[in-house]
């Protein structure tokens, strides 16, 4: 008995690289997409979880643990797919582990109010195990619509134990752990309704599998006509009425450009105080560090290394980026949560069709607004190959969290504060939106572009489900957008700044002939860059800056300041002073910020791409693409305005 | 033989409102089988609910939920109305 468990524990080690103990049991959680899986994940698990991928797979796996008096389980979060005939990858994740693993139980969630196609994956697992837990979840959602299920009369017609849940509310919880236990522990019987397959079986495989499919339906249809009461509600359904709005004709896309031109401007409204709060915090803080390494009679290198180059880069990038980040993630995880982010797609399709991609692309690009390297992840969810290359090499022309505060800083000063100061914000907005409608629009002409050249082919097919909105749970939106969010968005910030802080101020402090190695650098891109329209600095930090973005802007200035009087900047007039004595103009301004909307994306962004395509070649298109349309764009609008006498 | 007869309708024929059932579904491949997991299968109750601002893809009502479909595909799907 102990030998075969050590046996079973070593498969799952070797195949699943799942690490359990003998004394666990083991759950795997199947479901299909946009049932609550995940919540009921979060609610069993609580922190107790942590995430990776599935051996060999680019797919994300999430185990965490949870008990039931004194026996531990391990969870393990199956893939969310509406089959297990592995057509996908996810599929055929999903399928191995519930045949392979053979999991102490599996815990199938399923939707209350769409009984019927949540039935035809409950089948299907139920026909391969009867170690099975299914779980109605959404109950509430169910009881608004109108919607009753008769959980006893569903266990009796699938012969497998039902339970109830709402899992947003922790309701029905307990029920599910004393069952899973009850299962796992072989005290209950059962029997699980099998689909009779009577027809013989064709050579065909395809039309094997129809039959199958049909034959489930069936089977679902049947048992959930005797579970289900629906009282029909005549009135059109919010929901219906939310959808008639964000999706006609005339209002859905204005609606979607005020949405993201609110957040924006909510974002930059909502952190100009906590900014200014931190940098005169962060600030006052490096004049008392000063004075300690004074006192305790530091040589002034070190006392510039860590205090000037490593601790001012860092509390640069912890008062410019936190506070946008901590308003940014949690308004756009709301979006997400209330369901929003498909419709956009829905919205979009037709555009990335004409252009020969997916309209699942729109979703990637959302996640590029948090962080490109994430973007290039979330790319996993497109099927066709070569429309998974498109997103992923236009991901960063979608600008990131790390450079919008390049790109709030410099259009406050240089278009905000020039045109109308007293709407600042709102004109920040709006220039920020402008940036990223070009980003979007360089997207879909460079997908058209690679579509017709070296990623040659039609646009293949996009099925997308529009699941109901549901009311975000404020407690899950501020912990999933400040932790997994913010947190590790920032603290791969920091571990980018502070070492190319130090870089930074080494190359200001190592003096060759008359100027510092920073200056000869900037002089030796100083061509180049003022054919771009910008100077040999700005050009030099973007260089620097591969690591992180965020820390461009710190770069620049350590850079002017290097020569200059000025030694510390708390706000933004500060900042504008010393941009103008460089010898910034509105062409600068813009040229800048251009380029950082389109240049090559930072080290975790390629990474990421190299992982997710295992190639070189297409890690390198990665980094051209962005590159050739910034410099292509710069030196065009460069050359025009100073030839027309504007610059 | 009628060689005039009218062409069975399909599913991206359907206005907005209007129902139908599936009959068959002229796919093939991957497509096909997304299609049936997501419960259209030959006699399932279709009914279209919006259409994407541009007019493509459209949302269809199946089986207490909202799936859309490209018109091209949505060609594919022959309907009994």
């Amino acid at each position: 008995m102990l030998e075969n468990r050590m046996k079973h524990l070593a498969l799952l080690k070797n195949r699943f690289h799942i690490i359990a103990s003998p004394q666990q049991f083991i759950v795997a959680l199947a479901g299909n997409p946009n049932v609550g899986k995940s919540t009921i994940f979060n609610e069993l698990t609580g922190l107790r979880q942590h995430t990776g991928n599935w051996p060999g797979k680019t797919v994300d796996n999430a185990q965490g643990t949870f008990h039931y008096f004194e026996q531990e389980f391990l969870l393990v979060d199956l893939p969310g797919t509406y089959s297990i005939m592995a057509h996908s990858v996810e599929e055929e994740i999903a399928r191995d582990f519930i045949c392979d693993a053979q999991p102490d139980a599996t815990l199938i969630v399923i939707d209350a109010s769409c009984l019927e196609r949540n039935l035809n994956l409950a089948l299907q697992i139920m026909n391969i195990t009867s170690k099975v837990v299914v779980c109605v979840n959404l109950l509430d959602e169910a009881k608004r619509k109108g919607i009753e299920v008769d959980l006893k009369r569903l266990s009796k017609e699938l012969g497998v134990p039902v339970v109830g849940t709402t899992a947003r509310t922790g309701e029905g919880l307990d029920k599910l752990k004393e069952t899973l236990f009850e299962v796992a522990n072989n005290e209950l019987l059962i029997i699980p309704r099998k689909v009779k397959l009577d027809q013989p079986p064709y050579d065909d495989l395809a039309k094997d599998e129809d039959k199958i499919v049909a034959a489930l339906y069936q089977q679902a249809e049947q048992v959930s006509e005797h579970v289900v009461r629906k009282t029909e509600t005549l009135k059109k359904s919010l929901e219906h009425r939310l959808d008639d709005l964000l999706t006609s004709r005339w209002f859905g896309y204005p609606t979607m450009l005020l949405l993201l031109c609110g957040i924006f401007w909510l974002t930059i409204v909502g952190a100009n105080l906590p900014s200014e709060v931190l940098a005169s915090t962060l600030f006052a803080l490096q004049d008392r560090l000063t004075e300690l390494f004074m006192k305790l009679g530091a040589p002034p290198w070190l006392h510039g290394l860590l205090v000037l180059g490593m601790y001012r880069s860092l509390a640069w990038v912890v008062a410019v980026m936190l506070p946008p980040m901590a308003i940014f993630f949690p308004l756009f995880t709301l979006l997400e949560d209330l369901g929003y982010l498909p419709r956009i797609a829905f919205n979009l399709d037709h555009a990335f069709k004409k252009c020969h991609s997916c309209g699942k692309q729109i979703l990637t690009m959302c996640m590029g607004f948090g962080c490109n390297a994430a973007g290039v992840v979330a790319c996993r969810i497109i099927d066709s190959p070569r429309e998974r290359l498109i997103a992923l090499i236009t991901n960063s022309l979608v600008p990131c969290n790390g450079r919008f505060p390049t790109l709030i800083a410099i259009s406050t000063i240089f278009i905000a504060g020039v045109f109308a100061p007293e709407l600042s914000s709102v004109i920040t907005a709006i220039s920020i939106t402008v940036i990223v409608l070009l980003g979007i629009l360089l997207t879909f002409i460079s997908a058209w572009v690679l579509s017709h050249t070296i990623l040659k082919g039609e646009p293949s097919t996009n099925i997308l489900e529009l699941p109901p909105y549901r009311m975000p749970q404020f407690g899950a939106v501020i912990y999933r957008s400040i932790i997994d969010r913010t947190l590790f968005v920032l603290k791969r910030a920091v571990i980018m700044a502070a070492p190319a802080g130090a870089i930074t101020w080494l190359l200001g402090y190592i003096i060759v002939g008359e100027y510092s190695l920073l200056q000869h650098l900037a002089e030796l891109l100083q061509p180049l860059a003022y054919y771009l329209g910008l100077d040999g600095v700005i050009l030099l930090a973007f260089i620097l800056g591969l690591p992180a973005n965020e820390i461009v802007i710190p770069i620049i200035l350590m850079t002017y300041l290097s020569t200059g009087q000025i030694t510390e900047v708390a706000s933004l007039n500060e900042l504008k002073d010393i941009l103008l004595a460089n010898g910034w103009t509105l062409l600068t301004a813009i040229n800048t910020m251009l380029f950082c909307l389109l240049h090559w994306p930072c080290t975790t962004t390629l990474l990421s791409a190299y992982k997710e395509t295992g190639s070189a070649k297409w890690t390198a298109v990665a980094f051209a693409l962005p590159t050739m349309i910034g410099i292509i764009l710069c030196s065009a609008i460069a050359f025009t305005a100073r030839f027309l006498g504007l610059a | 033989m009628n060689t005039n007869a009218m062409p069975i309708p399909s599913l991206a024929q359907l206005n907005i409102g209007q129902t139908c059932h599936i009959n068959t579904i002229e796919l093939t491949g991957l497509l096909k089988r997304r299609i049936l997991d997501l419960g259209l299968v030959p006699g399932t109750l279709v009914e279209c609910v919006r259409r994407s601002p541009s007019g493509n893809p459209s949302a269809y009502h199946v089986r207490g939920t909202t799936i859309a479909l490209r018109n091209e595909d949505a060609d594919f799907i022959k309907v009994k109305l």
